[in-house]
């Protein structure tokens, strides 16, 4: 039996081009639950579309839109590249 | 005549100011909602036998209580019970957008879904059946644009049918078997329990195992809540161990499980995404080597379309005012009335009034920029620069460059962003940007001192402000507003063509905003100023003898180490308070120019000016008049926006130090320096 190898990245380390599902969220607080609400839940498709000029914030296209978001915002949301 | 009331709600960005624009035209109210510092738009039109009552929400991505804007929009949907309530959603972005639509129904609202914006939606490959989508939500949906009247008739239809057979559709939502149990338990004490909530029992029930702060704080006030708060932080407790998450995570999971439902059933997408053409544009406009050069040189573009279209339009302003002045001299001859109508009224308003060109301009170009999406962009290149230099968000910049137009916007922009201390720290620093109002005094002065390197030095001025406004955020940050950062959350709309008429509606409602408060405060102060220059009676008119010249004369040797120790000048910066155009009028008033307007182009005024300052003092004074407290509309902004003032208060404070610091650098550096 061949076992798949999974890659789980956080999003902030994710390049242009990369992309993948979230597979968990990590942290509390409201930040966490409007980002859930913004689109990032389990199963959600992510792809990074850009970096800012000055290398911060991010890209992202979630759900179908474009949303942008700092590295270290990035950073709780666990992805499995695809 | 029969009455409905309609609220229109939907996620930023999505045309519901283009149908509210459309609906009502100019029969519109701004105001706020009570108690909130939300801005709130009604209109009313006719359609058939209707008087409808349209109430325009503020873009909501959703209905928790993460901003104040959320919770206005779910107090009025649950207080007013409006007829309708119209949903408008982007119909290329339906996925995200149905998560409102998803929450308003849990409370109860009576929702017609509006797709706007269908030919983008088609041009992504994507087929949206409506009918499918009206059936699987029990909700009447209609496709139209809100930018012309295709399905205007077909809405309005659907509108009236709605508020007479409303929908009651919380049965259709669907969480899954686990957490839809648990609403049922839950809902069945609140029954049992709670009264006096005006809300569907079943939301109160979801949004206490979400654990919703105003939720829990309004269970708790009814004094009868024991049980069901007992109740759900059990459920909650369950919840979080069989989903290994919060049960709120799990709730938002659900919905946006229930939405994939949906939209497998009605929504046909291409399996590769097409390459859009705002990803084309995106591609020149934020990349890396080209991203901040486009910024820059936008910025650039701003300021020169809006001078040089404006700055002669101003000029035929200015002429019509010197003319009435004239006619007025004429018909009633010299004389206290004369000198009360052409000294106080006209020299005051007539000084405003030109730079209406120039304020209009720059407005419907900041509105083109923001309806096009690029504002967004903006924010995203140069989030890095703001986050690292100033610790602000990138959004930060838009409130910063709506402030070089004029303070009070600016201010009120700065409700986009959700973190209060953020937006508190920049309605402290956007009065260092270089409002339109400054012009008029940077204009006079540079005209009688700099007149080779004019554009340099008012240049240099606005570069200034911005410098000090960078310095003063980074210490506010690691002093009062010590240890906060708020995220940079922010959608990056698809580029849109701007329409024609949304940009000068923006314009007109901006420029009508600021020429009411200018009409109002310069009106009062040109009043004041004549009245202060014409006691005690007898003095000659703005002399020293005057109350105006008094007060000057004591004030002047405060200022005297920045270069600038005149009974006039000093008198000028008192009244710049009230407005800092005035500081034009007043020195117009007090040379007895008034009628003429105060112009570069009057050598008479433009001698006086010259034998009150060196070179040197007069930069010194430009720099104080920047950088001084914000005039008393701005103030008034701030207190409005903060609900409070303390930080008015602190804002007039600080500033006054800061532009007393900076002269007082400028100067007597410059002095050392050997300029004169």
């Amino acid at each position: 039996m061949e076992v798949t190898k999974t890659m789980i990245n956080t999003l902030n380390e994710l390049k242009v081009g990369d992309s993948g599902v979230v597979v968990s969220f990590k942290g509390k607080g409201s930040l966490r639950k409007h980002l859930m609400e913004m689109g990032f839940v389990k199963g959600a498709n992510v792809e990074v579309q850009r970096v800012a000029p000055m290398g911060d914030p991010i890209e992202i296209k979630v759900k179908g839109y474009s949303i942008s978001l700092r590295k270290e915002e990035a950073k709780n949301i666990e992805i499995e590249i695809v | 005549m029969e009455k409905l009331e309609i609220g229109l709600a939907g996620n930023p960005n999505v045309g519901k100011s283009t149908l509210f624009n459309g609906l009502t035209g100019m029969r519109q109210h701004v105001g706020n909602w009570p108690g909130k510092t939300v801005e709130k738009k009604e209109g009313t039109f006719k359609y058939n036998d209707y008087e409808i009552k349209v109430v325009d929400l503020p873009g909501n991505y959703s209905l928790t209580a993460y901003s104040i804007e959320e919770i206005v929009s779910r107090d009025y949907i649950v207080d007013e019970h409006p007829d309708v309530i119209v949903n408008i959603v982007e119909a290329a972005n339906l996925e995200r957008n149905l998560y409102l639509t998803v929450q308003m129904l849990e409370l109860g609202a009576n929702v017609v879904l509006a797709l706007n914006m269908n030919k983008a939606a088609d041009d992504k490959g994507y087929k949206i059946n409506a009918d499918k989508l009206s059936k699987l939500l029990g909700i009447p949906v209609v496709k139209f644009e809100a930018i012309d009247d295709t399905g205007r008739e077909e809405l309005l239809q659907t509108i009236v049918k709605a508020s007479k057979s409303p929908n009651n559709v919380i049965n259709r939502l669907e969480y899954g078997s686990e957490i839809d149990e648990h609403i049922g338990q839950l809902e069945k004490i609140v029954n049992e329990d709670i009264s006096g909530i005006d809300a569907p029992s079943s939301w109160i029930a979801l949004k206490l195992m979400e654990d919703d702060d105003e939720v829990v704080e309004k269970i708790k006030e009814s004094g009868k809540g024991q049980r069901v708060l007992s109740e759900a932080k059990k459920i909650r407790g369950h919840l979080s161990g069989i989903f290994g998450d919060d049960a709120d995570a799990a709730i938002t999971d659900a919905r946006y499980g229930f939405i994939a439902g949906l939209m497998q059933e009605s929504v046909k997408k291409p399996k590769i995404d097409k390459v859009t053409r705002s990803d084309l544009i995106d591609r020149i406009v934020t990349n890396k080597y080209l991203g901040i050069p486009i910024f820059l040189l936008i910025m650039w573009l701003t300021f020169q379309i809006t001078f040089t279209i404006g700055d002669p339009l101003g000029g035929y302003i200015e002429e019509g005012f010197g003319l009435l002045g004239e006619a007025i001299t004429a018909s009633l001859g010299e004389g206290f009335l004369t000198s009360f109508l052409v000294d106080g009224i006209i020299g005051g308003v007539g000084g405003v009034l030109v730079f209406v060109p120039i304020i209009f301009l720059l407005f419907l170009i900041l509105s083109v920029l923001e309806d096009s999406g690029y504002l967004a962009r903006a924010a995203f290149v140069m989030d890095r620069f703001m986050h690292k230099l100033v610790g602000l968000h990138g959004k930060s910049f838009i409130p910063m460059i709506l402030g070089f137009g004029c303070a009070v916007p600016g201010i009120m922009a700065t409700r986009t962003l959700e973190n209060e201390r953020d937006r508190f720290l920049t309605m402290l620093i956007v009065p260092f940007m270089s409002c339109s109002a400054r012009l008029p005094v940077y204009t006079l002065i540079v005209a009688a001192f700099f007149t080779a390197y004019q554009g340099w030095v008012i240049f240099s001025l606005y570069l200034l402000g911005i410098v000090v406004a960078i310095i003063v955020a980074s210490i506010f940050k690691k002093t009062i507003f010590k240890g906060m950062s708020a995220p940079f959350v922010m959608e990056l709309p698809p580029y849109r063509l701007p329409t024609v008429k949304g940009a000068i509606i923006h314009m007109w409602e901006r420029g009508v905003l600021f020429l009411r408060k200018a009409g109002t405060i310069i009106l009062a102060v040109s009043i004041i100023i004549w009245a202060l220059s014409s006691l005690p009676i007898g003095v000659d008119y703005a002399s020293q003898e005057s109350v105006t010249g008094q007060i000057g004369t004591a004030l002047s040797p405060i200022f005297a180490p920045l270069g600038f120790g005149e009974w006039q000048a000093t008198v000028a910066i008192i009244y710049g308070f009230l407005a800092k155009e005035v500081v034009v009028s007043t020195f117009g008033i007090l040379y007895g120019v008034g009628e003429e307007a105060t112009t570069e182009e009057d050598a008479g005024f433009i001698a006086a000016i010259q034998s009150l300052f060196t070179p040197l003092s007069a930069y010194a004074y430009l720099v104080f008049v920047l950088l001084y407290i914000p005039c008393l509309a701005t103030l008034a902004t701030i207190k409005r926006e903060t609900n409070s003032w303390k930080w008015p208060a602190f804002a007039a404070g600080y500033t006054f130090v800061v532009a007393y610091m900076v002269s007082f650098i400028v100067f007597q550096g410059g002095s050392l320096l050997g300029f004169a």
